[in-house]
């Protein structure tokens, strides 16, 4: 309540000051910076703590590709780095498994789930809509640091003397169950669940906040169909969130059931080291469907986001309107139903009654329907459009490219019996790396390059960008696509070492290749991080209210707006957000009133 | 030292990349900030067609060094798997048709329609029929997949044809455990209870209980014989596994509590294999294919395939894995050959 309080009297204390220009808060540094209610700076922290975890699970991915690809050597520094467990510069199996689950946990939940969706959400939601604030700023404060307080359990995983968890980010049980079958499965391993549980009542607070926010909080005019493209895809994607993070959060804690308490909800039947557990009765697979109960929608909930920005940055640097405006609602609608009537695909070999697997087989392929559709409007949407490649237009470019490529190999595994052949080789690996790592990822930069100028009120450098951009590109082609082959060889993922195998250890030079190209990208996403840290305080300072001449309601607030967004009045929506070269104007802004003899669509 | 040397070759880079990004913001506000951004725009719309260009370059020269590498210029080593072969070119064609126009259009129309100043960007909202045209014609590329994948599916995960013969395999961190039934052709029940490493019997086989079990054989290899369509029983005793048959085009997960089965008909033998590979080391190998703990990748089974003469032959020269629990019950070492066996394992069930 106080909160509504707060904003309220800052309504009118902004409305009073529309003159000045400025707050007159007493502000301090722990109100501002660091317990902030504001939900641009709740983004920020987002955004900062997604940068971080980025960086951490991209040097995971570094060192287990330094044992993939060069499986005979050793690096000393790896033992300075992670002492026991990279014994004469030698990574421990063990601690191969833990980096990967690692890898997998942190890409996938702290930066593609909370660092992006908590980011733009917070920061977009309230802008383009035309609203102060959140529906309730404090929950999205308590959001932001019930994710903190995940972070830091999870980042303390890594210190423990077992190692963090190491049964694949996927944590399927028995081996996750039992501390027997593996060190990570000891405390490690509830360290795991307890940051999970955590990051998934963040998650929460946040998605039942975008929701209500978007359904209540529109300003005058913003009909739901007059929404930005972004809102749409953020609001679908937390009513996913808010439906299966449930689902993942019941099935983390039967898991911690069985593995202190004693109960058997997924083991049956087990002899490990020797020892005849008493459980019986559990099923291993009624784990595996809670998790992609929430597993499948968690990939939507990942490549939504960026499907809404992308779709923004293509219409406002094509100076088109997005093609299709209904069509892409639509199609989001759909995938996002379709996401929840899917999960059982990664399930086809685990002795899946064939009739239901061929049901999923069915609704599997279905999303590929909407997701054509989206394809083709993002091409249309670039058809005799005059198109300037700012940064964030490049990305988004680059975005559609990676969906296109990655949503074509899903249609190979969505096929059951292909994917008996491609299940859990390299195949599989290229084709979400594609679709939900590299694609989301040149989402969340389009939009990082897109936003800044309104975020901090300067420019990233454009120089640095483009390197950025076009050697993230030609990289993550040259890393993943040659995956595919190796899939076709039914090379098995997550393996330490190929050496001892006849059928797979015709790929050593090529495994080399990747891994030195996996470098060489991720010391250019260092750059990107130079970058972002370096204008926001030495940027190019933005001058104009509208630095990329776009319609949307975030363009009309200040440069550098504060706590309440607007100066005075909220401005009153009159048109979509997408009049772009219309009656041959470049653009008219979403407040503009409907003139007299202007031309309908 | 010599990591402290790349370490600062990596700094100097960052910090000469960072210095010439610096510079060409400086040089593009002298310049005129308009002026060098269409510039910029220029050049950027030109690399996206050369992208194009070299992608399509690499793609065919990706294929030209890897193609030859995968399990398609061997063929299935199965009958079952030719299907999914083909039914993997079919959707590698038809993918592949759609992944070259969509890439060629995304890249050729950001060259195309760069900034210009004298171009007006056409104002196109939407089509309705041409939204109808991509969402129908995708939807009947894709019934034609699921319709020839389902039929495929349902053989594959259907009853075995008639005259199979059933092998048990059963995974453990980190190895595979082989069983078949004897002459019987039944295998004897388990129970995961009275599994004890040290008294030999590790896979818990009901001996006292199912007197069944008496004639079923333990084997470290997998032997096949050609043309003859095998039934895997598979069982896993503490995490899950997955029974990973690349060369068979087939797959399925070793699930403690729940056992899972799989068939197909192996075609070809070890030998010919490794003389239609050119590869003499050529062996059908079982790999884990699901994660399993930090031996998963040495979790290594071998399948020797060979013709129905040499599989009775090497069947019959096997012991029952009774006699190897119980020593005492089993006939004098130099009366172990296939009669005898039978006869002893007869005597026991009266």
């Amino acid at each position: 309540m106080s909160s509504a309080a707060t904003l309220h009297g800052e309504a009118l204390h902004g409305a009073h000051d529309a003159d000045h220009g400025h707050h007159h808060h007493h502000e301090t540094f722990i109100s501002k910076y660091v317990f902030s209610m504001d939900h641009k700076m709740i983004a920020k922290q987002f955004l900062i703590t997604g940068i971080i975890w980025a960086i951490i699970g991209g040097l995971f991915s570094v060192i287990f590709r330094l044992q993939i690809g060069y499986p005979d050597q050793s690096f000393p520094f790896l033992e300075d780095l992670l002492g026991h467990w990279a014994e004469g510069g030698k990574l421990h199996p063990e601690f191969y498994y833990a980096l990967v689950t690692m890898h997998g946990t942190i890409l996938v939940f702290f930066v593609l789930t909370a660092g992006l969706s908590g980011t733009f959400a917070n920061f977009l939601i309230p802008l383009q809509i035309g609203a102060r604030d959140m529906a309730s700023p404090l929950l999205n404060c308590l959001s932001y640091w019930f994710f903190f307080l995940a972070s830091v359990i999870m980042m303390s995983s890594l210190f423990v003397q077992t190692g963090p968890a190491s049964g694949g980010w996927t944590i399927y049980p028995p081996l996750s169950a039992l501390g027997e079958a593996s060190e990570g499965s000891k405390i490690g391993m509830d360290l795991w669940l307890v940051s999970m549980a955590m990051f998934i009542v963040s998650s929460l607070l946040g998605g039942l906040n975008y929701i209500t926010t978007i359904l209540n909080m529109r300003t005058k005019g913003m009909s739901m169909t007059r929404m930005p493209l972004t809102i749409w895809a953020l609001f679908f994607t937390a009513v996913l969130g808010v439906l299966s993070f449930p689902v993942l959060l019941s099935g983390a804690i039967l898991l911690l059931f069985d593995r202190n308490l004693g109960t058997s909800f997924f083991l049956s039947d087990i002899y490990v080291a020797g020892k005849i557990l008493p459980n019986e009765g559990g099923s291993a697979i009624l784990f595996q469907h809670l998790f992609w109960f929430l597993g499948h929608p968690e990939v939507y909930i990942i490549v939504l986001p960026t499907m809404g920005i992308c779709s923004e940055i293509l219409a406002i640097n094509s100076r088109k309107p997005i093609f299709g405006y209904m069509a892409m609602v639509a199609s989001m609608f759909a995938i996002a139903v379709l996401a929840f009537l899917v999960w059982a695909h990664h399930m086809f070999v685990t002795g899946l009654n064939p009739f239901l697997g061929a049901v999923f087989v069915l609704l599997t392929l279905l999303i590929a329907v909407p997701s054509a559709i989206k394809v083709f409007n993002w091409l249309t949407t670039m058809w005799r459009g005059n198109i300037r490649f700012t940064p964030g237009m490049l990305f988004a470019i680059g975005f559609v490219s990676m969906f296109i490529s990655g949503g074509l190999t899903g249609i190979f595994l969505g096929n059951s019996s292909l994917d008996i052949h491609l299940h859990d080789t390299y195949f599989v690996i290229a084709h979400f790396h594609i679709v939900m790592g590299v694609a989301s990822f040149f989402g969340m930069f389009a939009g990082i390059y897109h936003w800044f100028p309104k975020m901090y009120g300067r420019y990233m450098n454009n120089t640095l960008a483009y390197i950025h951009f076009w050697i993230t590109l030609i990289g993550a082609y040259l890393i993943f696509w040659p995956m595919h082959y190796q899939g076709f060889a039914g090379m098995p993922r997550r393996y330490f070492d190929f050496s001892n195998w006849e059928s797979f250890k015709q790929f050593g030079g090529l495994n080399e290749f990747i891994s030195l190209v996996a470098m060489i990208v991720f010391a250019v996403q260092l750059l990107f991080v130079f970058n972002f840290f370096y204008s926001i305080f030495k940027g190019r300072k933005v001058t104009t209210k509208n630095p990329w001449n776009a319609t949307t309601l975030e363009w009309t607030t200040p440069i550098r707006p504060g706590h309440g967004n607007w100066t005075g009045e909220i401005p009153e929506v009159h048109r979509w957000a997408y009049d772009y070269s219309k009656d041959g104007k470049d653009f008219i802004t979403q407040d503009t009133p409907i003139g007299e003899d202007e031309s309908k669509h | 030292m010599k990591e402290f040397f790349l370490v600062a070759i990596g700094i100097l880079v960052f910090v000469i990349i960072f210095q010439i990004a610096k510079t060409s913001e400086y040089v593009s506000v002298l310049k005129g900030e308009e002026k060098s951004r269409k510039q910029n725009n220029r050049i950027n719309a030109f690399l996206m067609i050369a992208f194009l260009v070299l992608g399509f370059i690499g793609a065919w020269y990706c294929n030209e060094l890897y193609y030859k590498k995968t399990l398609f210029p061997q063929g299935s080593a199965s009958v079952e798997g030719e299907e999914i072969d083909s039914m993997m070119m079919i959707t590698i064609a038809i993918t592949g048709v759609v992944f070259v126009i969509t890439q060629l259009l995304l890249f050729w129309f950001a060259f195309k329609y760069q900034e210009k100043d004298n171009r007006k960007a056409f104002y196109f909202p939407h089509n309705n029929k041409l939204e109808l045209l991509w969402t129908t014609v995708p939807a009947i590329f894709l019934t034609v997949l699921v319709v020839f994948g389902l039929k495929f599916w349902f053989k594959i995960t259907g009853d075995p044809p008639q005259g199979y013969h059933t092998v048990e395999i059963t995974g453990h961190q980190f190895g595979w455990e082989i069983r078949y039934p004897g002459k019987d052709g039944i295998l004897g029940k388990k129970n995961y209870k009275l599994s004890n490493i040290p008294s030999g019997n590790d896979l818990g086989v009901d001996f006292v209980g199912d007197d069944k079990s008496w004639d079923d054989l333990r084997t470290t290899e997998m032997h096949l014989p050609v043309g003859r369509p095998v039934k895997l029983v598979i069982h896993a005793q503490d995490v899950i596994h997955n029974v990973g048959l690349a060369h068979f085009r087939m797959k399925m997960d070793a699930v403690p509590g729940i056992p899972t089965t799989m068939w197909f008909t192996p075609q070809f033998t070890t030998a010919e294999m490794k003389e239609k590979t050119g590869n003499p080391n050529f062996t059908y190998e079982i790999s884990c294919d699901q994660m399993c703990g930090k031996g998963h990748f040495s979790m290594r089974g071998v399948i020797v395939v060979e013709s129905e003469a040499d599989y009775k032959k090497w069947l019959a020269s096997q012991t029952p894995e009774y006699f190897r629990v119980f020593p005492d019950k089993a006939p004098k070492p130099a009366t172990a050959d296939t009669t005898k066996v039978q006869t002893a394992s007869v005597d026991l069930k009266k």
